[in-house]
């Protein structure tokens, strides 16, 4: 249980984090907060030859309003993004997902770009950055691209970050006044990875959902958007019956992540009820 | 950077070095870049209050303050806290002189085999610094992510209950 050895590069700067990762490309890793890279270095399922620690790059710490995004930098701190005013008053769908999100002394470790770039089906910040449709900056010496979240997970523990690209920022669009949000998940333990997890973002005209984004977790290899249940919301009244017909839905997703925490019946069965319970949140009689 | 000779394993270890300050003691120390916290307290320093448990950050035994926040010590590697101020449980309190959340896991059975204690005692210190007159369910949550496997937990939640009263008595008296 101890890691393999490593060498250890700790960039000041994100020039020299770019330079350092354009030079050991696939041999090295990134260190961010740790929660998660560490356990796996510990088993010694990664043994990377290079550790960059980021913990010291200047400017990759912040959460500020940027036109029509809240942007958040891939350092900031999980109890930072939960305690942030600001995340509450923008992006309430985050905040809500906090509730759920890891036990005090991880947040006050981990970050949420860590958490991204690991790309863990069974944890809440994908499905988030997928159901608000948030956008990821990947960086690295040649520059800056931008990706959708839904693109940016490209399978378990797997994303579009190259070797020598690291995720620099993530861009949440600033909730409108009309949207409502719900979030709920199954886990055995609160504050552990979740078993199952819905989340919802509805876009609402007086009681009439115009466009609604469901999406699932913790049931397949990636979360992704429930088609069949916002297509039973769109342009609909939304009452306790349409939340049931949307819930209903969702057995169209069939749960390929199965352990000895749930088989596929089960999960299909929790991804219902936590998508009622998510629709019950966002309309207000949750 | 330095570098060791390490005759059994043949080529030079590098190392980093170092300077932290442990339970209001400054240590300077050359570490490898892989050496875990916990064994950082245990091996290199001799504080072995520290538990060692799941080594995965599962248990919570190795949480210890950094900064004034609790870190899993199995999760944070010693070469990272150059400048850090680190707090153990060896300093809470002595055996004279007990702490008064070490005094109420004693009086309220907090504790049987002791594996968890010091985690939760650090753990507990971090909610009482931030929020001195918890609830009981603000407690919950903040033990959460430790484990005991003696207690069944109320008797821990009893303990950090009573120990905030007492020390809110004692700063209000």
């Amino acid at each position: 249980m101890k890691p393999a050895p490593f060498r250890l590069e700790r960039p000041d700067t994100i020039q020299a984090l770019c330079r350092a990762l354009a030079k050991h490309g696939d041999s090295a890793r990134i260190l961010a907060g740790g929660q998660s890279l560490v356990p796996m270095m510990n088993f010694r399922l990664v043994t990377p030859e290079v550790l960059i620690d980021i913990n010291r790059v200047d400017g990759l710490d912040y959460i500020r309003l940027d036109g029509d995004a809240l942007a958040i930098g891939a350092m900031t701190r999980h109890v930072t993004v939960k305690e942030s005013a600001l995340v509450k008053a923008n992006v309430p769908l985050i905040a809500k997902a906090y509730d759920h999100i890891a036990h005090v002394t991880v947040r006050n470790r981990g970050t949420i770009g860590g958490n991204l770039s690991h790309g863990d089906p069974s944890s809440e910040l994908p499905a988030v950055a997928i159901c608000l449709d948030a956008k990821f900056v990947v960086s690295s010496s040649e520059g800056n691209r931008t990706v959708r979240a839904a693109e940016f997970f490209k399978g378990m523990f797997e994303t579009d970050v190259s070797p020598g690209e690291f995720l620099s920022e993530i861009r949440f669009p600033v909730a409108a006044r009309n949207q409502r949000f719900g979030f709920d998940e199954f886990s055995p333990r609160h504050g552990d990875f979740a078993i199952a997890i819905a989340t919802v973002a509805l876009e609402m005209k007086g009681d009439t959902c115009v466009s609604a984004s469901v999406v699932h977790g913790g049931v397949r290899e990636m979360p992704g958007q429930v088609a069949d249940a916002e297509a039973a919301l769109r342009g609909k009244v939304v009452s306790g019956e349409q939340v049931a017909l949307a819930a209903k839905a969702t057995a169209s997703i069939e749960p390929t992540l199965q352990n000895y925490h749930g088989d596929a019946a089960y999960k299909s069965d929790l991804l219902r009820a936590l998508t009622a319970r998510a629709l019950s949140q966002a309309i207000g009689e949750g | 950077m330095n570098k060791i000779a390490n005759v059994a394993e043949g080529p030079a270890i590098e190392t980093v070095q170092i300077n932290v300050e442990v339970n209001g003691v400054a240590y300077t120390r050359y570490v490898e870049p892989r050496l875990l916290l916990s064994d950082f307290l245990r091996q290199e320093l001799g504080l072995t209050g520290t538990h060692v448990g799941c080594e995965h950050g599962v248990c919570g035994s190795c949480n210890v303050m950094v900064d004034g926040s609790t870190v899993r010590s199995c999760l944070v590697f010693a070469s990272q806290l150059d400048n850090a101020k680190i707090e153990t449980v060896e300093s809470l309190g002595r055996v004279n002189a007990l702490h008064p959340l070490q005094k109420a896991f004693w009086e309220k059975h907090g504790l049987q085999c002791g594996f968890c204690t010091p985690g939760m005692l650090m753990t507990a210190k971090e909610l009482l610094d931030r929020n001195p007159r918890p609830t009981r369910d603000e407690i919950r949550e903040a033990i959460s992510g430790n484990l005991c496997r003696c207690t069944g937990y109320q008797t821990i939640i009893e303990a950090i209950y009573s120990a905030a009263y007492e020390m809110q008595g004692a700063t209000n008296g």
